[in-house]
């Protein structure tokens, strides 16, 4: 797969939310307002770059050489954790009010399931370094272009009126699923013709 | 007995508490696949549970976060080899989400909420009556999605399914699509709330 062919899926046609269901949590849960989802959203794409790189580099010279691949799970979510750490780190030091806002969410970070998955996927696809470190980035980009959207829907859901029992996360989850429709446009039709018009 | 059902209905996981909501729309295609996924992630949960409840004094507080991971991470790549032998064709279906069990956040949040702090059978109580809340609500998805998407029950993951004649031929294809399942999650969300207001008079 080419490198842009691998932009485009990871970012529109298996979008990470909308097409491939993994990282719902954040995408309900902090998707309130813009400045969060872009924080959040950014915080994500350097976790999942940083991660997918660093599973590729532990799989195929540690992993691998040993025959300890069954240890695969265990190893890649120990990475993420620590570098989720890191981040939560840095954070709370250079940008204190941005640390306010994703609160809670900043640690989930280890717990979306996103961040394993393209991990996971990046490796199950038999990704070199650079295909992998760029299927991170594109699905983080996804993730973050996915909640920006959500966030920009749900400051107009505010004031209308939405049926009582449905305020909150069943209305997003029904305002993702139309947008998850309108992102069905994209598919894999799309990316073999840009390709070879290209 | 109070505190297995809470799981079902005032506490149900996925409808209630909103954990665990990745795999409960991925894999909810079929019946069976719910069934699969809830089996193995009842199976984890019970042993995170009992695992983490009875090291709860051994741990220490600062590192108890990836400690419980580790404990996890281990269960599942147990359940995943077992199933890898056992049941392959399950196996294959489920792919990338039975190593997601690892991160998914009704395993972690029950740890840190309730095993965490709580005694041994109180824990195994706990994981009880969560996992069989997350197979209901598993089930309830997969079976709306399963029974409009393409008018079939599929039970058992061995190629049998029990055909539904008008709807198997008029399908609903869009249930059965991704979109499908965040609209029929997010109707559900709000039958149960309305649910728990209905109990509550």
């Amino acid at each position: 797969m080419t490198y842009v062919g691998i932009i485009i899926t990871y970012t529109f046609i298996s979008n990470l939310v909308l097409s491939q269901f993994l990282g719902l949590c954040p995408f309900i849960g902090v998707s309130k307002n813009s400045e969060s989802a872009v924080g959040m959203g950014l915080a994500v794409t350097f976790v999942m770059s940083l991660a997918s790189l660093i599973s590729w580099a532990l799989e195929y010279f540690i992993l691998v050489p040993l025959d300890i691949e069954f240890l695969r799970t265990v190893t890649f979510i120990l990475v993420i954790a620590t570098l989720v750490q890191l981040v939560e780190m840095a954070v709370r030091k250079y940008s204190p009010p941005l640390y306010q806002a994703l609160g809670i969410y900043l640690p989930l970070i280890t717990t979306n399931c996103g961040v394993l998955g393209i991990a996971l996927i990046s490796v199950n696809r038999n990704f070199d370094a650079a295909e992998s470190f760029l299927a991170g980035f594109s699905a983080g980009l996804g993730f973050l272009m996915a909640l920006l959207f959500m966030s920009g829907i749900r400051e107009r859901l505010d004031t209308e009126k939405v049926p009582k029992y449905l305020r909150g996360a069943p209305i997003t989850f029904i305002s993702g699923g139309l947008m998850a429709l309108a992102f069905m446009a994209f598919d894999t039709a799309l990316l073999t013709n840009l390709l070879r018009s290209s | 007995m109070k505190g297995l059902f809470k799981g079902l209905l005032n506490e149900n996981p996925i409808f209630v508490l909103a954990l665990g909501l990745c795999p409960a729309l991925a894999v909810s295609i079929t019946v069976s696949n719910a069934i699969g996924m809830s089996a193995a992630t009842l199976v984890v949960l019970m042993g995170s549970n009992l695992l983490i409840s009875l090291f709860r004094k051994q741990i220490p507080y600062d590192i108890h976060i990836p400690a419980y991971i580790v404990i996890i991470a281990t269960l599942v790549t147990a359940v995943d080899i077992i199933l890898q032998a056992y049941s392959p064709a399950l196996s294959k279906s489920l792919g990338i989400f039975i190593p997601l069990i690892v991160v998914n956040c009704i395993i972690l949040g029950r740890a840190e909420a309730f095993a965490s702090k709580n005694t041994l059978s109180a824990s195994f109580l706990d994981a009880l009556s969560m996992g069989f809340g997350f197979t209901v609500g598993l089930v309830t998805i997969a079976f709306i999605r399963e029974l409009l998407g393409s008018g079939t029950i599929t039970l058992i993951p061995n190629g049998n399914f029990i055909r539904i004649p008008p709807l198997a031929d008029n399908p609903v294809l869009v249930f059965s699509l991704p979109a499908g399942a965040l609209i029929v999650m997010g109707f559900l969300q709000g039958f149960f709330r309305w649910l728990g207001v209905v109990r509550k008079r």
